[in-house]
This record gives C-alpha cells, structure tokens and sequence, in this order.
C-alpha cells in the first residue's frame, strides 16, 4: 500500500503540486500499479548486468572547437520572462 | 485528381510526371483537413507556410532539382521540434513554445523537399495509449468516431486513415507508432534503436524513445525509414551503419526466410477478432513462401512492469527540465511576490503537467529513490537484458517474429482512461520491441466485427530490417486493404 502520506512525499521529491482529486486517486492507483509490478521479484536476476540501454554506443570523439551562437536572445526569448538574453524570474526566498 | 487514398509513391509519379504540383497536392490535403478535422481533432496547428513551401517546391521541380521526397506533404507528431513552427508536445506546459531549431528527423525530410503539413495530436508528452490525455483534446478514430485511435501518435495515425496526409512521423516508446497504427488502419514503422536521431525531439524515455513513419503502404514506410535513419553528430546513440535502400528491394517473396511465432504471444488471452487476423497474417507470410517455426520469449510476460519502471524512471529525469524558468509554463505569481524557490518549481509543474505525465513522474521518482532503487529501477534493467538475450535467441531460429500488435480490437473514449494500470496492460506486446532495441512495425490486416481495423506486429533482429519489411509487403498484398476509407471520407 501506497499511503497518502507517501504520495504527498514522492509529489514533493518530484517538485510537482497535485490537485485534491490527485491526492486522492493516485494512493489506490499506485498501490495497484506498483503492486502488480511486484511480480519481477519471480526472476532470478543475480549477477545480472542491468541493460540501460540497446545502443551499440561507438564513442565518438572530436574536437572541442568553439562557434558562433547567435541565437541567445531569441532562446530567452521562448522564456515566461526575459530581459535581454538573460531570463528573469520573481524574487523568492529560501 | 483524387488523391486521398494514394500511396505516397503513387502521388510522387504524379508529381514526377508533371500530372499535379506541389501545391495543388499541398492544397487538396489542406483543404480535407479544413473539412474534417474539426470532427477528429488529429491537427494541433496545421502549418501557415505549407503552401509558400510547396511554391518553392514547384520551383525546385520547374529547374530539374531531385528530392526523394519533393514536394510531398508530411504531418509531423506535435513531440518533434520544427523551427518557428509551435511545439508543443500536446502539453500546457509546452503551449506558446517556438523551438529555435528543428529536429533532425524533420531537417532530413526538408532536405529531400517534404513539406511540413502541420503538427499532429498525441497524448501529452507521448504518455497514453488512447490519445485521451491531450491539453488540446482526444483524437477521434475516423473508422468510429466513438472509439479512440490509439496512443500516443493518434493524431498521426488518424490523419494518414481519414486520408488528411499520405503520410506522417510518429515516435514509439512502448507502442506509440505501431499501436495506433493498428487501431486507425495504417502501416506504422518503430525503426531499430540508434538508426534514428532524437535530436530535437521532446525526451520521454531516452533508452526507448525512437521517430518513425506513419503511411498507408508498407513501401511508403519503407522510403521515410530511409530518409530519416542515419548517424547523426547531434545524438551518440546513433548508429553509424550504412542505410539500406529497403523501399527500393522490398519483395514479398518469402521464399527461404522463417517466421516466428511467439509461443507465450499465440497462449496470451486475445480478442477473437484479433486471434482470427492474426492467423491471417500466419497465412499469408506461409503462402509466400516461408517457413513458420515456434520461438518462445519466456520473461515478455514481464514486458509492462520492466518498461514502466524503466520508462518512468527516464521520464521522471527528462522532465526536470521543466522548470518555468527558461522556456514553457510558468504559474502566476502576481499576488505572492516572494515565496521559496520549491514552491515555486511544484506550482509550475503542478499546473503545467496533466495528471498522466504527473503519475509517471512520480512512479519513476519513486522507482529511483533511496531504499527502491534495486527493487525497481536496477531489476527492471536487469531483466530487461534478459529478455533481450531471449530476443538474440529467438533470431537465431527465425528471421522475423509474427504477433498481435494488442489483445483487443480498439476500444471506446473512456472505457479505460480512469484505470491508469488496465491502460499500461494495452502495451504488453509492443513495450518488449524498445526495450530490446529491435525494430517493429504494424501492418494492416484486416476489421474486426464492429469494422474497426487490426493489425499484426512484425519484428526482426536490430539492424535487420529488411526481411521485416518483406515480410510486411506480404501481409499487405494478401490483406489487399491498403486504399481502403472510412465511410464518409
């Protein structure tokens, strides 16, 4: 069982606020879920290397040359607030 | 001219033969999606500069210049970045946003001279499997509007079914490509993992995550495979490998090849109509030629636990970024001027995020955090190279495996949207092709009682593709489905 107390810690580990409707639903669905993947524990993985990721992985090196990116303040741009290429935010505290 | 139906192939001969332009096809395309979209709600924004692009395209034509795909019109998911064109990943978190640059999938269709039709709906953040849990709506399916098209390229996959584009990218994490595909109709290509660049694709799963095409032939998948496959200097994970030409050897002769037929797939509990397809399907690659042998993949059966954790593990770190600081939503703050900086990061994500992509969040932030991080996370990835092992397996006994692409035939708006965990159950037989690697795809087959399509899953080994698109041409040759349209369109 996935408390509502745990929910609210995991919400606040992922920095995400939730509405009450979430608070609600989302004990008993993760309770379901991550019950139901319990069922992994059933294979014997022991000295199992984890699989992160199917690539072939060539490493590919070359030379780290600098260049022109001109595109600074059309990238802040695209943020909620900006000055310039510089990106401003409300003042907090903490 | 009607054009609706045609294959992509067929409408670059007309161009080629100088029978339509670019932009009389650009505009008959546009124009159907002017009077059907509203109904099925497959395009986010249709592209303003469609038409200025396909003038130059007819140019281009005009002064003898070649392009795989000149003048062709393409829909690109609403996940894959194209320059001062919104993206907006179906979220309310990505609204409003103008990427600078375009993804490398996109730049390589414009560098063949496709034209960008417009950017098609999904679930938010690709998370879904029913195209319910879009900010911009649901997607209908065109063959019943009252059933959904599938997830999370439905927008992708019902505009190429209601003939509003010959063809579209969509992107495949567990199924996003190829299970759409099969609940609207249409071919749906998951290439190998590597062969494809995420480059300026929105991050879900980064282990997982791979763009294909969306079309009505097989050879149509087979062309944007080529197009878009390829090493690229912007994703390491790329493949260096050589791209074949598959559209252009592509035969349905299966003479010599064998077939596998997964043991735990055939025992699995399927929908009648999907259990009498699926032997079609068996069929149809027997009377072309090849030899069905039985291969087993014991740990599939663990496929959804293994790809969710892994999948929501990637997801949980990949949207991080969304901060409100330097792109997308931000909450207000006019009437509390100063309060801690987590507060202000939960109130963003909190309102920016659906609840879908907050549930998955959370179950990777779960699965990674202290004292559940071996439980979860690292056994995931451990039987996730299992069952990889049994895929290296299964390919030395066949050259191509034969399975359902779901256990059921599509389903109603709303008849699962409220179980979280009976939806993930809907990717039981697509998630393994990720998290092996391997590439996958959909093929058409045919309807089931109440006249909503299926289709079958075909899968090879990495870098083998070739013998999956022979067997897919097969499939469709016998299913002989392709030009087919739902009433009304």
């Amino acid at each position: 069982m996935i408390s509502k107390e745990q929910i609210l810690k995991i919400a606040q580990l992922a920095r995400l606020s939730l509405t009450e409707e979430e608070e609600a639903q989302f004990s008993p669905q993760f309770s379901a879920i991550l019950g139901y993947f319990e069922q992994m524990s059933e294979v014997d993985t022991s000295s199992v290397e984890p699989l992160i990721t199917p690539t072939e992985m060539e490493f590919h090196w070359r030379e780290d040359q600098s260049q022109n990116w001109e595109m600074g303040e059309k990238v802040a741009g695209q943020a909620p607030d900006h000055s310039g290429n510089l990106f401003k935010v409300p003042p907090v505290v903490g | 001219m009607e054009l609706k139906n045609k294959s992509l192939f067929e409408i670059k001969d007309l161009i080629d033969g100088g029978s339509v332009s670019s932009v009389e096809v650009t505009k008959y395309f546009l124009d159907r999606i002017e009077k059907f979209d509203s109904d099925l709600n497959s395009f986010i924004q249709v592209n303003p500069k469609a038409l200025d692009e396909a003038k130059a395209a007819d140019d281009k034509i005009k002064s003898g210049q070649k392009g795989r795909l000149l003048g062709l019109p393409v829909g690109i998911k609403d996940l894959l970045c194209t320059k001062d064109l919104q993206t907006t990943a179906a979220s309310k978190m990505l609204e409003g946003f103008i990427p600078p640059y375009s993804a490398t999938v996109v730049e390589r269709l414009k560098q063949e001279g496709a034209i960008v039709l417009g950017k098609l709906n999904l679930d938010e953040f690709a998370m879904g499997s029913s195209n319910e849990n879009s900010y911009f709506g649901s997607v209908k399916n065109p063959w019943n509007l009252e059933f959904v098209p599938g997830g999370s390229s439905g927008g992708s996959a019902a505009a190429v079914a209601a003939g509003l584009a010959p063809v579209t990218i969509g992107t495949d994490t567990g199924g996003s490509i190829r299970q759409p595909a099969s609940f609207c109709g249409v071919v749906g290509v998951k290439p190998t993992y590597g062969r494809v660049s995420r480059y300026g694709i929105v991050a879900f799963a980064s282990s997982l995550d791979q763009a294909g095409p969306l079309s009505r032939t097989v050879k149509d998948g087979a062309l944007i495979s080529e197009v878009i496959s390829g090493f690229d200097q912007w994703d390491s994970t790329t493949s260096e490998r050589e791209v074949p030409q598959w559209s252009a050897s592509i035969s349905g002769d299966l003479k010599g090849k064998k077939v596998g037929i997964v043991k735990e797939y055939m025992e699995a509990k399927l929908h009648k109509d999907v259990e009498a397809q699926l032997k079609r399907a068996i069929d149809s690659l027997k009377e072309a030629g090849a030899e069905i042998v039985e291969v087993s993949l014991p740990l599939s059966r663990m496929a959804i636990p293994v790809y969710y954790m892994v999948a929501t593990s990637e997801a949980s770190s990949n949207l991080a970024r969304y901060d409100g600081v330097r792109y997308g939503y931000r909450a207000s703050f006019e009437d509390r001027p100063a309060e801690s900086v987590e507060e202000f990061y939960c109130r963003t994500r909190g309102e920016g995020f659906g609840s879908e992509v907050k549930r998955r969040i959370m179950l990777g932030t779960y699965a990674l955090s202290s004292g559940y991080y071996d439980a979860y996370y690292k056994k995931a990835g451990q039987i996730r190279r299992l069952l990889a092992e049994e895929f290296n397996e299964a390919f030395k006994k066949a050259d191509v495996l034969i399975g359902p692409v779901t256990a059921t035939p599509p389903f109603k708006l709303g008849d699962r949207i409220s179980d979280p965990l009976e939806m993930y159950l809907n990717d039981i037989f697509t998630t393994s092709a990720n998290l092996a690697g391997i590439p996958g795809m959909s093929v058409p087959m045919g309807f089931s009682e109440q006249g909503l399509p299926i289709g079958v899953q075909l899968m090879s080994a990495a870098y083998s593709e070739q013998v999956m698109f022979d067997a897919g041409q097969a499939v469709e040759e016998r299913a002989n489905i392709s030009t087919r349209l739902p009433d009304g369109y």
